[in-house]
């Protein structure tokens, strides 16, 4: 509301709820504006998938295409993505934000719990499709193309950026569950059963033993074949849906646990 | 039963953390307008009745309203019309102060032109200045509380809570935190509730104090009231020796009200300080072994209330004795939550 009136030489605010989107931009502005000042956190998510991309080319390309992958940079850039965009998200920031106690201050306005939570995550889905946007241009450098052109790209940035977003689900549950620095630090390593113990490097056909096994359970498996459907096939629901369908349902669970640590964590019983 | 012009009413309440007994059925009735003191010493519950008040707590039992709103059930309702300043400051050292306040404002559905209008107002009334440009994390621990203050008043609160708003700040500091208290409640006639553990703070401040010593409410009144009833004067006697033969000696006299001993010091409260002198003298000079080392008449003081209601004294609790260790910039080691 606007100011209206004055009283002893200070101007009355007329303060009401801002509304859930109000709520949900304010803080999502806020988690975007600390990004650029905490760049220690952003940094490795862009160092580690362009390392790995190049590393894997250099050592792995020779092997690979003898094992039958056709267009093995094509094969990893969407491994470069998935590294790049798993498990970034401002749960640090939110652990500070609890011991600071300026979690409290933010529970003592008369925003909408959620936008708490989802104002963060708004931001994060921002940042991690950002962040693709350095490594496709690698790959675009080093001679991956998109058979589904420019629509193809904007369609792997924004399936990326969900599997982001649906994965910031756990840090934010151990964040808020937690309030531990350490423990948010820590909740990386289920990037690395994701990550590793799927077609990272080879194709589906070509694992076996238990890790074939894993790789058939392992909803990135299912991602990675989405995303290069796109670089090599054209447009296919056949390749496309089993990735969102494995996106959606990390989601359901990694929200599922955030929204009921939140619960927790501004319960005032 | 909440009275017309209550701010703050509390009745029962009780909020309990497991077996522990934070808060215990206290009732407080505090009139708009009022500043009011709540003093006690670490760990006696005044942070926790301060967070049920300001809705972070539900009370385990009992009912509490704020701003005319039920605490429980309307918590929204008490949000709007509350400022709150923790015993920490609550601050994202990564923004600047004026993001932060701009922000706040944005909370309270403020517009661009309304958060502005009160950042430029906040400014001064917090002499924050041209560090409001700076992030946060760049600023002393005055400057923090300051701006903990600012944004607590963004929305032009109806009740202001302030927990230990001065504890660990130099004296200078300190004074404009208590001039601004002042202020907002003459001009604005806010009301305060502000929890202190000085004694002098709560003094100087409050229009009523209330006391609480292991989350219950010991004493209440103005502060006036409150040494009126503990006797006109105080006079201060440490001995050596036997300190109970020498309490007994004292209490034996007519013009003695009450007798605290601590250590070896007994703080008798009497009718007449200048006529009570030269016979507690001659009481105590007759009972062996007992050395008078010093005694001095002074007026009352709150520690006396706080010693007369619960049997013990807010130890080390003095703003004297903070300003000493020249705190601006942090809280004092011996701070506890």
């Amino acid at each position: 509301m606007t100011t209206t009136d004055e009283r002893g030489g200070i101007v009355r605010a007329q303060p009401r709820r801002a509304g859930f989107a109000g709520d949900l931009v304010s803080v999502a502005i806020r988690a975007l504006r600390s990004i650029p000042r905490d760049l220690e956190t952003v940094v490795p998510a862009l160092i580690i998938p362009v390392f790995f991309f190049v590393v894997n080319i250099g050592a792995l390309e020779p092997v690979a295409e003898q094992s039958g992958v056709r267009d093995f940079r094509a094969f990893q850039l969407p491994v470069a993505i998935i590294f790049a965009v798993t498990g970034v998200s401002r749960a640090s920031g939110l652990v500070t934000d609890i011991s600071s106690g300026y979690f409290d201050r933010l529970l003592l306005t008369p925003m909408r719990r959620t936008a708490l939570l989802l104002g963060l995550m708004v931001a994060d889905l921002a940042l991690v499709m950002a962040l693709c946007v350095p490594v496709i241009v690698l790959g675009l450098v080093v001679g991956v193309g998109f058979t589904t052109g420019v629509p193809g790209a904007v369609a792997f940035v924004v399936i990326a950026g969900l599997w982001g977003l649906a994965f910031t689900g756990f840090p934010y549950a151990i964040a808020l569950r937690t309030g531990s620095p350490g423990a948010v630090n820590s909740s990386f390593l289920l990037f690395f059963p994701f990550a590793f113990l799927t077609t990272s490097f080879l194709p589906q056909q070509a694992l076996t033993g238990w890790l074939a096994t894993i790789a058939d359970y392992n909803p990135v498996t299912y991602l990675l074949a989405a995303l290069r459907s796109l670089l090599s096939d054209g447009w296919s629901w056949s390749g496309l849906w089993p990735g969102l369908l494995a996106v959606l349902g990390v989601g359901t669970v990694s929200f599922a646990l955030a929204f009921t640590a939140l619960r927790g964590r501004v319960s005032r019983g | 039963m909440e009275l017309p012009g209550t701010a703050i009413a509390a009745e029962g309440v009780e909020r309990r953390f497991g077996d522990l007994v934070a808060v215990d059925r206290v009732d407080i009735a505090v009139r708009a307008g009022e500043i009011y003191g709540f003093l006690g010493p670490n760990g006696a519950g005044k942070s926790t009745l301060t967070r049920v008040l300001c809705t972070l707590l539900r009370p385990t039992s009992g009912r509490a309203t704020v701003a005319g709103h039920d605490v429980a059930t309307e918590a929204d309702q008490v949000r709007l019309r509350v400022g709150v300043a923790l015993q920490e400051a609550a601050l994202d050292d990564r923004q600047t102060g004026a993001e932060m306040l701009a922000l706040q404002g944005r909370f309270y559905g403020l517009t661009r032109a309304a958060t502005r209008a009160r950042v430029a107002e906040l400014t001064d009334l917090v002499d924050i200045g041209s560090a409001l440009g700076r992030r946060v994390g760049t600023y002393s621990g005055g400057m923090k509380r300051r701006l903990d203050l600012a944004l607590a008043l963004v929305h032009d609160p109806e009740v202001l809570f302030l927990d230990e708003p001065t504890t660990g700040l130099d004296p200078v500091s300190r004074s404009r935190i208590w001039e601004e208290v002042r202020r907002l409640n003459k001009e604005l006639g806010m009301t305060v509730f502000l929890t202190t553990q000085y004694l002098e703070e709560a003094d100087e401040l409050s229009d009523r104090v209330g006391i609480i010593n292991r989350g219950r409410l010991v004493a209440e009144g103005t502060p006036e009231s409150l040494k009126r009833a503990i006797g006109t004067d105080v006079v201060v006697v440490r001995v050596e020796g036997p300190v109970e033969d020498a309490r007994r000696a004292v209490r034996s006299l007519d013009v003695v009200r009450r007798v605290d001993t601590s250590g070896g010091t007994l703080t008798v409260s009497v009718s007449d300080g200048p006529s009570a002198i030269s016979p507690m003298a001659v009481a105590l000079s007759r009972v062996p072994g007992v050395t008078v080392q010093e005694l001095s008449l002074r007026r009352p003081s709150l520690e006396d209330v706080f010693l007369s209601a619960t049997g013990e004294r807010m130890a080390g609790r003095r703003l004297d004795a903070e300003a000493s260790r020249g705190t601006e910039g942090g809280r004092p080691d011996t701070e506890a939550s």
